[in-house]
């Protein structure tokens, strides 16, 4: 009856009524190729870790756990030891962190809770942002000849009042520990303020209203309602930025002197594990190499704790609120 | 066209005073020239339709506004013979004396315990807080569902044992005023009467005001009801509330001043 | 349910003197206040610690960088240890070449990828997976994809027996692409309404179609806010580059052979105990900076004018 109304021939216009086979083969052809792209993620990955593993197979089987706490980096007599490295690695991170998260979390409160007028608060998020825009190479540079040369003196100052520790028992007298966790601090920033605001937002408008609602002062509500909140995205994003620092190279490289005895003074020259393969693993040959790769297997079992931790974390501890 | 009749019955004491109060967003205005005694010892309820500005005068009561960038109030909010909006008083202080119950329950992600012993805490309470604690939880009726889980998440609680508990919050600090911004609207009808039965009790000891969409529940609830209405203004962008009519319960259900009242507790309302 | 003894709740006014009562008027003196303001401040003061690197750093690169900027600054080589003069041409160009063969690997890769992600994969074990190993691979310090890319590429002599090269270069830069590239494409056909998708189904297009036809462009800005930025990052990474891509210190001689990057030029100069090769390093960081900053600022227009449309 309805066929009355359409125009006649119409049907015949439709010649793909049936799916051509060729068509059919797109489709599958097309969710193969993306499933076989999608597992190259995989496979870089595997590859990366085999070919780390490969590499270092020679260093293990030779210096075995003993590479871990030694400091010993001798080409001539083929002794290596990563224990400088490892010290630096670790230290310049923790200690970065330690700067990096009262600065981060603080300017992240200051641009989602409402104290500045909004366009001085999006200003402020943004250069945020675009600090971490800025390569690590040209933060070396800057951390070389502006940086280091300016905070000389406060390090000066530091060991004139603390010298007899340890820790600072060294003059400063350019490149060393010091100016690379200040760099560091520069490095993750970003990260930190980035994921505590994302944090912060995402915490309900009616928690906020609730401890309002009580008369609580803004810093009241902020510490005891809204940070307990997103303390598990904050923490995971901490995390993030732990991995990220134990594996920034290009600035730490630049300007902690890369030095392969063994200090324990944050004003002498040290080294990090990503800084001594970034120096030597153009030139290196034999052994070297191996032992070269081996570090890197230990900073890539660093990174990927750190990494697989702060994910936890955040799954882990977000299901509670 | 804000005819706020004065209520019939006089109060003995006046709670909270809005004299000729106006509140915007930004450019667009909410709610228009508000004049309104609440006395003291009762249940006030707002009624009227969506978009009325109800919510909005409620939340002005005890500032909750000023969380809301570009909101804005002229006129003023007497409270306690102090303008509330006067430049030398201090939100979190008001806030301390007229405590909130909100539309959404939003327990904080503490412990049941905690959730009540944080506001008394700040607000520097000095007594026994397990009694406070259990009395607090009483007087919301729900101690009994709580009381042997006190140190876990008030989280874990159903919907109208969270509302519950945020009451019992909001009573712990001993406020003067309650404000209720809708508490039954995300709740089963069970939690709603048991919420109610609480507001009985409660009206002993505080003054209370209740936004809701439900005029069944103004006319149990409340000893006197407000109507707000909203209209198109020339020119503007958008309805503006008013306040149409402002009376004791019974009279706005059953003998209402006005035809838009009428027309909207009769259901006749388009 | 209601408490039992009805005088329970009538006490509680004699129980107001538990709590301190104060007039309603704002005390600056009030503990909570000055805790409020000292926290404020410290809060302002760390806020302002944070942008003041920013600050710094672009004031001495626009400077420093500034001063040598000039046309042959483009079009000349660096010139070689202890003599003045020269330019920075190579490695721009270099930079621009090992960074479209990244792009070129990468994108494609990351966007296949993350197609699968959102519109093939249920989620299920193997999508987990490998979007669990994209987290990781976006963990991994960018020095090791350099270490990866020496081990198959440069020490293997895989391609036409060359050891480092420029295409070495863009792989390894590839490797650090891949895992945002994925991330963005995923996040972005999130966003996508269902509906939509349902249709392009209705009308009889095929998953094909309805992915490239539909989809995609739906989560266009998202994916190209993502890939810019990515790209930018990319362009400034110096760690995977120094022992794959090398450096040169002539002109670009093919895909095959070792190639200058600016972010390379930088770290090699800026060690120098030369002013000439010091200032060339800061010229190359003017450029490659005002390259990113731009970049970021484009993906943020296009993200906003989307967002207006």
């Amino acid at each position: 009856m309805t066929t009355d109304f359409r125009p006649s021939g119409d049907a015949d216009a439709f010649t793909l009524r049936r799916r051509p086979p060729a068509e059919k083969l797109v489709d599958t052809g097309f969710r193969q190729l993306t499933l076989a792209l999608a597992s190259l993620v995989a496979v870089v990955l595997l590859g990366i870790f085999l070919v780390v593993f490969d590499g270092a197979r020679e260093a293990i089987g030779q210096f075995g756990l003993r590479f871990l706490t030694t400091s010993a980096w001798d080409p001539v007599n083929e002794e290596y030891g990563a224990f400088t490295a490892i010290y630096g690695t670790l230290v310049t991170a923790i200690l970065s962190l330690v700067i990096a998260v009262p600065l981060g979390l603080g300017t992240a409160i200051l641009i989602t809770e409402d104290m500045l007028p909004r366009a001085l608060r999006d200003g402020v998020g943004l250069m945020v942002e675009l600090l971490a825009a800025i390569p690590s190479v040209v933060l070396g540079l800057w951390a070389i000849f502006v940086m280091e040369p300016a905070i000389r003196p406060a390090l000066q100052l530091i060991h004139t009042l603390l010298g007899w520790s340890p820790l600072f028992d060294t003059v400063p007298q350019g490149p060393g520990m010091a100016p690379a966790i200040l760099i560091l601090v520069v490095m993750v920033l970003p990260i930190i303020t980035a994921i505590s605001r994302d944090a912060l937002n995402q915490v309900p408008i009616e928690l906020r209203q609730g401890a309002y609602g009580v008369g609580t002062t803004r810093w009241g509500a902020i510490f005891s309602v809204i940070l307990p909140a997103a303390i598990s995205a904050i923490t995971g994003g901490v995390m993030l930025a732990l991995g990220r620092a134990m594996g920034e190279t290009m600035a730490v490289t630049m300007i902690i002197g890369n030095a392969m005895n063994f200090s324990p003074s944050l004003l002498a020259p040290g080294n990090t594990i990503a800084s001594m393969l970034a120096n030597q693993f153009g030139e290196a040959d034999g052994i070297q190499v191996s032992a070269l790769m081996y570090a890197a297997l230990i900073l890539m079992l660093l990174t990927f704790a750190v990494n697989v931790m702060a994910q936890w974390v955040v799954r882990r501890l977000s299901l509670r609120y | 066209m804000t005819q706020a009749t004065a209520p019939s019955i006089q109060p003995a004491d006046v709670c909270m005073a809005l004299q000729n109060v106006t509140i915007s967003y930004g450019k667009f205005e909410a709610v228009k020239n508000v004049f309104m005694d609440i006395p003291k010892g009762m249940v006030t309820a707002f009624i009227g339709p969506s978009g009325c500005g109800k919510s909005t005068v409620l939340r002005a009561l005890n500032r909750m506004n000023d969380l809301i960038p570009g909101c804005h109030l002229k006129g003023r909010v007497m409270f306690d013979g102090v303008d509330v909006y006067d430049r030398s008083v201090d939100p979190v202080e008001v806030r301390r004396r007229i405590g909130m119950v909100f539309q959404k329950p939003n327990p904080f992600p503490k412990s049941i315990y905690e959730n009540i012993a944080f506001g008394a805490r700040i607000n520097g309470y000095k007594g026994d807080m397990d009694e406070l604690v259990e009395r607090s939880l009483r007087k919301a009726a729900v101690w009994d569902e709580c009381k042997d889980k006190l140190k876990e998440s008030g989280l874990a609680l159903s919907g109208g044992q969270q509302q519950r508990l945020c009451i019992a919050r909001a009573i712990a600090t001993e406020p003067e005023v309650i404000l209720m911004d809708e508490p039954c609207s995300a709740l089963d009808p069970i939690s709603t009467l048991k919420i109610e039965e609480t507001m009985h009790e409660l009206k002993r000891s505080y003054t209370i005001i209740i936004v809701t969409h439900n005029m069944q529940q103004a006319v149990r609830v409340a000893d006197m009801t407000a109507f707000f209405n909203a209209e198109a203004v020339e020119g503007g962008t958008g309805k503006v509330g008013y306040l149409v009519e402002f009376n004791n319960t019974e009279r706005i259900f059953n003998a209402p001043g006005q035809q838009a009242t009428q027309d909207y507790v009769t259901g006749r309302f388009g | 349910m209601t408490p039992s003894n009805p005088r329970q709740s009538l006490q509680g006014a004699s129980f107001n003197d538990l709590f301190e009562r104060r007039p309603l008027t704002f005390d600056p003196s009030l503990k909570r206040n000055r805790l409020n303001r000292l926290f404020t401040g410290i809060a302002g003061l760390f806020g302002a610690i944070a942008v003041l690197p920013l600050f710094l750093v672009l004031i001495y690169v626009l400077v420093k960088g500034g001063q040598l900027l000039s046309f042959s600054l483009f079009t000349q080589l660096p010139p070689p240890p202890g003599l003045d003069g020269g330019g920075i041409g190579n490695a721009v160009l270099g930079t621009i070449v090992v960074t479209l063969v990244a792009s070129a690997i990468a994108i494609p890769i990351g966007v296949g990828g993350g197609v699968y992600l959102n519109e093939y994969s249920q989620r299920g074990w193997f999508a987990q997976f490998v979007s669990f190993g994209n987290d990781v691979l976006a963990g991994v310090p960018s020095i090791i994809s350099g270490v990866f890319v020496y081990g198959i590429v440069v020490a293997t002599r895989i391609f036409f027996n060359q050891s480092y090269s420029a295409v070495a270069g863009g792989i390894a830069l590839a490797v650090l692409m891949l895992p945002t590239v994925i991330k963005t494409t995923d996040e972005g056909l999130k966003l996508v309404p269902q509906e939509l998708r349902w249709g392009a189904y209705g009308v009889g297009a095929s998953k094909f179609v309805t992915i490239t036809r539909i989809t995609l462009p739906a989560a266009f800005t998202p994916i190209a806010t993502g890939i810019v930025l990515a790209i930018a990052r990319a362009a400034g990474e110096t760690a995977p580059l120094i022992f794959t891509a090398l450096f040169s210190p002539f002109w670009p001689e093919g895909l095959f052979n070792p190639i200058a990057t600016m972010s390379v030029l930088i770290f090699n100069f800026a060690i120098m105990p030369y002013e000439a090769q010091n200032a060339l390093a800061w010229a190359a960081s003017f450029v490659l900076v005002i390259m990113i900053l731009a970049a970021n600022l484009l993906a943020r227009w296009i993200s906003k004018m989307a967002r207006k449309a």
